[in-house]
């Protein structure tokens, strides 16, 4: 005999905000797990009437939506949140921006008004930095992948072991050079690559690592310290995504909520 | 003289190793303070990883305790793992805290919580990698003082070699005491350099300096005797009491970690002590009296942690928690005022005999009837006895009858294996009591749709119990009586699918019954388990059971001891035991009556409801029983604010949707 959950009474939602937030810093090393359980709690503390789901253990009712990997930083992540009155999204802005750490920042609260935000993020722009690597060797092993009609990469998904293309989904790459870090205690005033990538979101996604697993597959670049990513934006693709900056190759996603 | 963060150098690892959250700090309510701005600095270490080691509570309450001082920082540092430690190893980045990441061998004191034995090659670890000499005699003023606390440390002889000094008891005092030693010797210009400084703390009567007490030992092996060798250190040394719970009630601002932890919830401790008076429990032999806190401060504490932490659930702490004089006033009040919140109540370390289904209910008004916990711990009559569990199996089969009748589906019970005098018979007897629990709760509840679950893992004797003379079993027979309670559960026909069986394997516990009731010799195995790559002792999938009996067989190649004459050896009445002259409080004569008392099966009532029995702690220690009620009732207490008052647009109030309807969820 099934047991019959506990029938209570849930206010409605009435209102749904959506938030973009970043990563930054220290705290980019933060789960997605990680983020859900700090926002949940931050959301207790300053008092957000969430809209609860029934059952055995209601939970709030809060979407998430394409995550940055652990480990990357970004200023581009989303959430959803059902509440059960109106509020002032500038006000929720900033109530949640002081109850989370420094790091993981609020940067604009909207009330949803369109829906399909899914399907708004498109694509996602990085920035790749590699920290002791010449930008020359970084500008000859681009130049080989973009030649490649595919580059097969391999990752451990939930699924399992899973090879996928990781060329294709790459919209533009480009290289710069970035400032060399200074020289001393922890820099090593050794040069700086920088790679700012757009690329194009399908399933399995394609994430920075495999653009560099990529990287090493066809032209051996094997940076000698760890990258630091950052994803600058994601959102709807525009037509022509090679022309301008790649910052450019994206639009606001949430320019339909605050336009209509 | 400011300390540099080892951040920048750790960052370039974190990408490099599992789960890396857990070493960036930033957990909500931590506190950094500016080093110069104290004189006195600790480095606080819980010994596991820092999944385990952040909820500690007695870490949060020192940390917090500490850092209101105004001539003192705490910041805190936990167990890395092997696959950071060997890349912090590769680039000299030492041990470091979580707070500030600033390098542990750079604090006044590194202060190290066990509560268990388990964590002391982590300690290993993190001395090392911090650059602190392994032994506390090849240090020097440079290096910080490394203090032991927690229920280990009531015999920190094992690790005597390893540790300047050791405090048994409550710590909030303590430290604040030890604080103000090292402060003013700090402010005098160091005078007698490191020795003077334990020495001063020495004197303090309750700070044990192994260094400053010699151990004889005879022929045989056994101790001759303990005694000081600086004039002025006291012959035995005390453990700290706090006496008055609602002046301390702490930790006001419990740490939020990022990371996942193994306790997702916020804590509040009700009472301290226990005098129920198991005899396998040092726990309860050694926070004895009892001490209860108000349920107005109880209330206060929840209420406030609340806001401050957001958690969802809040657990009432203790070491029997239903034992509240004001518990029912308490679960009452509390469920009223977080009624609809999605605020969860818990009460962990309930007894058999004091669950009752008025209190179960206020707990889970919310809906969430998830299980219930009891441990009867002895499986026969006969054995309950014998550890004056004070448990019957009536009690029992009368309390899971209540609970599968007032909707509870599961019940999980916890024993052990290899009690003084225990025969196969007596823990067969388990596999009865759970076919009966299964019997009672199908008919009360009318369904065959409930579970009983059995966890049982072997008994290790501790010291300052009346088991502390008793012979342990050795793994090999504790693992076949197990396989037969297995084989017994498993092979029942009518109950056996609804009883589940998980159970400990017996090796672990030698192992923690060498460290527990060791002595000074046991240090020099612990280091040469360490050097042969032991980590993390307290996890299975690290712990070698082969490593540790090598390193014995080493360690102890030219003594007249061996593993098996810590552990499955039983004490004679007059030997002198390793913790003689550490001070618990308890009668050693009234130790070795209850001992002989269990022998006999005589059992010892609680001295919070009957005439004292001398066990000697109220008064060795200027203690006495404090219990409630009170009577002090919460409905004084404000009522809490509307929810998202502050954020609402202009014009919406709470409850009556101003533009929109309900959209669909």
């Amino acid at each position: 005999m099934a047991r019959q959950a506990p029938v209570r009474d849930v206010a409605p939602t009435v209102q749904r905000l959506r938030l973009r937030y970043a990563k930054r810093g220290r705290l980019r090393f933060t789960s997605t797990r990680d983020f859900q359980r700090a926002l949940e709690r931050a959301l207790r503390r300053t008092g957000v009437p969430m809209a609860y789901s029934q059952g055995f253990n209601p939970h709030p009712r809060i979407s998430y939506t394409n995550a940055a990997p652990t480990g990357t930083a970004s200023e581009a992540e989303y959430v959803e949140l059902a509440v059960t009155s109106i509020l002032d999204p500038e006000l929720v802005r900033t109530a949640l921006d002081a109850a989370l750490p420094p790091g993981l920042d609020v940067l604009e609260v909207v009330e949803v008004r369109a829906p399909d935000f899914a399907e708004r993020l498109q694509a996602s722009v990085w920035v790749i930095e590699l920290p002791q690597v010449e930008p020359e060797t970084a500008r000859a092993a681009v130049a080989t992948f973009l030649a490649a009609e595919t580059v097969e990469v391999q990752r451990l998904t939930k699924s399992g072991m899973r090879t996928f293309d990781a060329r294709g989904p790459v919209v533009r790459l480009d290289v710069r050079t970035g400032d060399p870090e200074p020289a001393g205690e922890t820099g090593t005033g050794a040069p700086c690559a920088i790679l700012d990538v757009v690329v194009r979101h399908v399933t399995p996604s394609v994430r920075p690592d495999d653009v560099l697993a990529a990287l090493r597959l066809v032209a051996d670049l094997v940076p000698p310290v760890p990258s630091r990513v950052t994803r600058l934006a994601q959102g709807p693709l525009v037509a022509d995504a090679s022309v301008g900056a790649a910052m450019d190759a994206v639009t606001d996603p949430l320019a339909p909520d605050r336009s209509s | 003289m400011s300390v540099e963060s080892v951040f920048p150098q750790l960052e370039a690892l974190l990408p490099l190793v599992s789960k890396p959250v857990q070493y960036v700090g930033g957990e909500l309510n931590a506190v950094t303070k500016p080093w110069d701005s104290v004189s006195v600095h600790w480095a606080l270490m819980y010994p596991d990883a820092y999944e385990v080691g952040v909820p500690n509570q007695g870490v949060q309450i020192l940390y917090e305790v500490l850092n209101e001082h105004p001539d003192a920082l705490a910041e805190r540092t936990y167990a890395v793992w092997p696959d950071l430690e060997k890349l912090m190893r590769a680039h000299s980045v030492p041990q470091f805290t979580v707070d500030a990441h600033r390098p542990v061998g750079a604090f006044d004191v590194l202060g190290l919580s066990f509560s268990t034995e388990l964590g002391y090659t982590n300690m290993l670890t993190a001395l090392d990698l911090a650059g602190i000499p392994l032994h506390a005699r090849d240090r020097d003023e440079s290096h910080p003082i490394v203090l032991a606390g927690g229920h280990a440390a009531f015999n920190p002889e094992t690790i005597a070699d390893f540790v300047d000094a050791a405090v048994m008891g409550d710590g909030e005092q303590a430290v604040l005491t030890i604080t103000e030693v090292i402060r003013d010797w700090k402010a005098e210009g160091h005078p007698g350099g490191r020795e003077e400084l334990l020495l001063r703390l020495a004197r303090t009567g309750g700070v044990y300096v192994p260094a400053f007490y010699d151990v004889e030992f005879l022929p045989d092996g056994r101790i001759r005797r303990i005694a000081p060798n600086r004039p002025g250190v006291p012959w035995r040394v005390s453990k700290h009491t706090v006496m008055d719970l609602d002046a301390w009630p702490y930790p006001k601002a419990p740490l939020v970690p990022l990371a996942e932890s193994v306790h997702e919830r916020m804590s509040v401790e009700i009472f301290r002590g226990c005098t129920r008076g198991c005899r396998f429990c040092q726990a309860g032999m050694i926070t004895r009296p009892v001490r209860e806190r108000s349920a107005r401060v109880i209330a206060e504490m929840v209420d406030n942690g609340l806001a401050k932490t957001g958690y969802e659930e809040v657990g009432l702490l203790s070491l029997s928690s239903a034992d509240h004089s004001e518990i029912a006033e308490l679960a009452k009040g509390l469920a009223d005022r977080y009624e609809g919140t999605e605020t969860g109540l818990s009460l962990p370390s309930t007894r058999v005999d004091a669950f009752n289904v008025d209190l179960a209910n206020e707990l889970t008004r919310n809906g969430r009837r998830s299980g219930l916990t009891f441990a009867p711990e002895g499986g026969s009559e006969r054995m309950r006895k014998v550890i004056n569990k004070m448990v019957t199996e009536e009690d029992l089969i009368r309390t899971v009858a209540t609970a599968y009748g007032n909707g509870w589906r599961q019940v999980k019970l916890y024993f052990m294996c290899g009690l003084p005098t225990e025969t196969d018979e007596d823990v067969l007897q388990i596999a009865e009591v759970a076919r009966r629990v299964i019997e009672t709760g199908r008919k009360v509840s009318g369904t065959r749709d409930i579970r009983c679950t059995v966890s049982i893992g072997g008994f290790v004797p501790k010291p300052h119990t009346p088991f502390q003379w008793a012979g342990q079993l050795d793994h090999e027979t504790t693992d076949a009586r197990l396989r037969k309670l297995r084989d017994a559960i498993r092979g029942d026909r009518q109950y056996g699918k609804a009883i589940g069986f998980r159970y400990h394997d017996g090796k672990p516990g030698i192992v923690e019954g060498l460290l527990s009731r060791g002595d000074r010799r046991v240090g020099a195995v612990i280091e040469q388990v360490w050097r042969d790559g032991a980590r993390f002792d307290g996890w299975s999938e690290h712990f070698s059971f082969d490593a540790w009996m090598a390193a014995a067989e080493t360690a102890f190649a030219d003594s007249p001891v061996d593993v098996d004459w810590f552990t499955t050896r039983e004490r004679e009445q007059t030997e002198v035991l390793p913790w003689d002259h550490l001070d618990s409080g308890l009668d050693k004569d009234w130790l070795w009556e209850d001992w002989q008392d269990s022998l006999s099966e005589v059992e010892v009532e609680d001295c919070r409801w009957t005439p004292c029995f001398d066990c000697g702690v109220c008064d060795q220690m200027g203690t006495e029983i404090q219990v409630g009620p009170t009577g002090v009732t919460l409905l004084g207490m404000p009522v809490l604010p509307v929810r998202g008052e502050g954020l609402l647009a202009v014009g919406a109030t709470i409850g009556t949707p101003v533009r929109s309807g309900p959209v669909e969820g």
